[in-house]
């Protein structure tokens, strides 16, 4: 393929791609996205092309490796086209037998077939599972079907249409109406509409903007900008063209973190691809318009998604914020006017200029519009990705995709927004997702993170998991976050090994408001979240860890008093044995020969590792 | 100039000036530690959290970052910027217990007790020290060092401040007065970046008056005669 350079040239290419496939051609599609890596997808693949470089029928199936399906906690998946046979936790030496009897055979192999959890039957298609069926897949559903690092797939599915919609059919003016129209709001977590943002960037008088994408993605438990980014890196790419076009822009960058070494490398193909066609560069398409992007790679720091502290570090500076009363789109990277927008931003974009306003605007809530990538995680049956439409309730996404709490446990809270979110509880399971009612309950969109909690999850321990994360990755520059953060994670520590005091709470409270109110940025402005709205839900768990020095989720160590029960005790002796502090005596190990005499746990001695409680087969110890 | 109000006093500032240099200027006490007429604002002590009014909006804000603007309302006193500003001190001396600045500015503020536990640091991270190396100085010689509760102002890996010409303008800035300068014999050591330099000798009185180190970074930078520091500032006048 060499350079096109109209967008006639583009559409000929496409039919050429489109009609030189055989739609009855076998193809096996592997995830290769970052959960089925980690499940082994890639030992699949090895067997795959074994199979398929020596078998004579070999050469005639096509052998795809494809981005995040989203469906993780099934994975490896192993999708069989044309008939779209989806296989679960495909293991290398399943791969004869699809290949034998799937791919050759035209036969189904029931073993691999994913299982309905309620109905108990099996399920054939990857679209009639109940995880996908209530979803909305107009960013991520490529991901399934297309080799990210191949231009060519993402043209066959219509890729780059959109850009020649804009450069040749639209003005930029017209196509920041249509974003403005579509109400497009961020999706990295402040939800800033983003069609105003492109706007005052283009009306900045400077000559020279940067567009920036935003991939710096770092709340723990999220990977759908990840995800998108390994999986379909051409649709973020063609968005940022879009939108440089828009605004008036010739340069951009990817900032992207060291540690999503995939999505750094896919993208850089996709540019590199994009570059040798002529949809990047000069002249791009023929159509006078000018644009390069370049990759500049993050070391990891969670301040550095912030847009200003970003800025500074694509700069060479130190990644702290800068304070606000400028904004970024009239002086940002370099003192130029910058307009940042995140990886799912992006990847809107061109679905809104292919579709048009009227039909993105269909989808969602009045002030919340299109879809929301959320990364499903924690105690819940399916983790993975799910895109759905904004205005969906946590009920759905929880049970009708994630399929309810594993092990019959009872759901207690979901965590959505990342670190500087929130905790809501179950009473509000029926909210509406979208920016504002998220917002409302104390918690917030953030980037898409959700995290499950179950009755064994202790609130109090959630609250000090985030505070520590967020004391860590606190840039350090204001007093009240850098200092803030830490002193509500002390304060936690203490409630949690049983020094709380009811002052303890107020204090909290009172941190709580200084770090939101005080601190410069958005770091610092949502840090006491995980607090305060623990706090507004869950305040019983922690006067009963204060008051009663007690963890009723059995979580928090120190609070908890482990005894051996002397009639279940079979005096084996193998607690005896394994408790690391040698507080387990008193009673006598019972030999061949003589009955023993059940132990004792001295609780002065006892250090609470819990290690009596794993090591006994009688359940003979008690937790409380 | 720009005119405004501050704490009901009708105020001017300069275009590009601050809401904290103004207040000063006009004798409206605002508490402050990160802030240097000499260097730009940082804003990390936040002591000098302000409420502005504009557009018929309140927010909180530092007033040493914020730039003077027409039309806009600063309150300095109200309940939240004292609330605020009290817990922001009280944070300051569990960092720093054992210093009287912060212990007397505490004090002022009201605040006698420290809820959380006490810590034995002594740099309150206020940053100046860095900014007047890099901005007045030029000498780049010191600069944070990690991030969150474990950043620290530190030279270059811990060790010796290699830039630095132990011109102790940061020992002058420092609000908690804890770099430490000293001359000993025909040495001077900036004590806490560990930085020790030869002072030259005046060829007139014979003292010795500064670093050779520093003084061969000045003639290189302002292109100066090689005999140009034979003699001391008071001698040369």
């Amino acid at each position: 393929m060499g350079r096109i350079s109209s967008p006639q040239a583009l559409e000929q290419l496409r039919k050429e791609i489109i009609e030189g496939r055989d739609p009855h051609q076998p193809c096996i599609t592997v995830c290769t996205g970052t959960g089925c890596h980690a499940s082994g997808c890639h030992q699949v693949v090895d067997a795959f092309k074994k199979i398929l470089q020596s078998h004579p029928e070999g050469r005639r199936v096509n052998l795809r490796l494809t981005g995040c399906h989203g469906f993780c906690e099934k994975g490896p998946l192993v999708v069989i086209h044309p008939q779209k046979i989806l296989y679960q936790r495909v293991k290398p030496e399943n791969a004869q037998e699809i290949f034998q009897e799937t791919v050759l055979g035209g036969k189904v192999l029931e073993a691999l077939l994913y299982e309905h959890p309620t109905t108990k039957q099996k399920i054939v298609q990857e679209d009639q599972v109940p995880f996908y069926q209530k979803q909305t897949r107009i960013i991520f559903g490529n991901n399934g079907s297309i080799d990210p690092t191949r231009i060519e797939d993402y043209l066959a599915v219509g890729g780059y249409r959109a850009l020649c919609k804009a450069l040749f059919s639209m003005k930029p003016e017209e196509v920041i109406r249509e974003v403005k129209e579509a109400k497009l709001r961020g999706r990295g977590g402040g939800g800033f509409p983003a069609g105003v943002k492109w706007e005052s960037c283009r009306h900045a008088a400077d000559p020279v903007k940067y567009v920036i994408c935003n991939a710096d993605e770092g709340d723990p438990g999220a990977y759908m900008d990840r995800s998108l980014l390994e999986g379909n890196p051409h649709s973020v790419l063609e968005g940022m063209i879009i939108g440089a076009f828009a605004i008036g822009s010739h340069e951009g960058y990817v900032y992207v973190r060291n540690e999503y070494p995939l999505a750094v490398i896919n993208i850089g193909v996709a540019i590199q691809q994009a570059q040798e066609l002529g949809l990047v560069g000069k002249n791009i398409l023929g159509s006078g318009f000018d644009f390069d992007v370049r990759i500049s790679r993050g070391g990891g720091a969670f301040v550095c998604g912030e847009s200003s502290a970003l800025v500074a570090s694509i700069a060479g500076d130190v990644g702290e914020p800068r304070a606000k009363h400028i904004h970024l789109v009239e002086s940002g990277l370099w003192d130029k006017p910058t307009n940042l927008n995140n990886v799912e931003t992006w990847a809107n974009v061109p679905v809104i200029v292919d579709k048009g306003a009227a039909w993105y605007k269909k989808i969602g809530t009045e002030g919340s519009k299109g879809t929301k990538i959320f990364s499903l995680v924690g105690k819940v049956n399916n983790t993975g990705l799910v895109e759905v439409p904004m205005g969906i309730s946590l009920r759905e996404i929880i049970y009708d995709m994630g399929g309810g709490i594993p092990g019959g446990k009872k759901f207690k809270a979901v965590q959505t927004g990342g670190p500087s979110g929130g905790c809501i509880p179950e009473s509000l399971i029926d909210l509406p997702v979208d920016f504002d009612r998220l917002t409302e309950v104390g918690s917030m969109m953030g980037s898409g993170g959700m995290i499950v909690m179950d009755e064994s999850t202790c609130m109090v321990d959630v609250a000090k998991y985030f505070m520590n994360f967020l004391k860590d990755e606190s840039c350090g520059k204001c007093t009240s976050c850098r200092e803030g953060t830490k002193r509500m994670h002390e304060i936690l520590v203490e409630i949690t090994e049983g020094r709380g005091t009811m002052e303890h709470i107020d204090l909290l409270e009172e941190l709580g408001w200084v770090t939101a109110e005080a601190s410069l940025c958005q770091l610092g402005g949502t840090a006491p979240n995980p607090v305060l709205s623990t706090l507004r839900y869950f305040k019983d768990e922690y006067k009963e860890h204060i008051v009663n020095k007690r963890c009723s989720a059995k979580v928090c160590r120190q609070l908890l008093h482990y005894t051996i029960l002397s009639d279940v005790c079979t005096s084996c002796g193998a607690c005896v044995k394994a408790c690391p502090s040698g507080a387990i005596g008193g009673g006598k190990r019972k030999t061949k020969k003589e009955a023993g005499i059940p132990f004792k746990i001295d609780a002065e001695k006892c250090i609470k590792c819990g290690m009596c409680f794993e090591t006994c087969k009688f359940k003979a110890i008690d937790v409380h | 100039m720009i005119p405004f109000v501050i704490d009901g006093q009708s105020v001017e500032g300069k275009e590009d000036g601050n809401v904290l240099e103004v207040a000063l200027d006009a004798g409206i006490e605002i508490p402050h530690l990160c802030y240097h007429e000499s260097v730009k604002s940082y804003g990390a002590c936040r002591l000098c959290l302000v409420e502005v009014v504009r557009n018929g909006r309140s927010r909180m804000t530092t007033s040493c970052t914020y730039p003077v603007q027409k039309g806009i309302e600063v309150l300095t006193r109200t309940d939240k910027v004292l609330r605020a500003r009290r817990m922001m001190i009280e944070l300051i001396l569990a960092m720093c217990p054992g210093d009287t600045r912060i212990r007397e500015m505490a004090e002022e503020m009201g605040v006698e007790e420290v809820r959380f536990k006490k810590e034995e640091k002594d740099c309150i991270l206020c940053g100046l020290c860095a900014r007047v190396c890099d901005e007045v100085v030029g000498a780049h010689a010191i600069q944070f060092a990690f991030r969150g509760d474990r950043k620290e102002m530190l030279p270059p890996f811990a060790g010796e401040a290699m830039n630095c010409i132990a011109c102790g303008a940061c020992v002058v800035v420092c609000p908690v007065n804890v770099i430490g300068m000293k001359e000993q014999g025909d040495e001077r050591t900036i004590l806490r970046w560990k930085r020790t330099l030869k002072l030259k000798k005046c060829k007139v009185c014979g003292n010795t008056f500064a670093p050779w180190f520093q003084l061969e970074q000045f003639r290189e930078k302002a292109k100066l005669p090689k005999d140009f520091y034979d003699t001391c500032y008071t001698c040369r006048s």
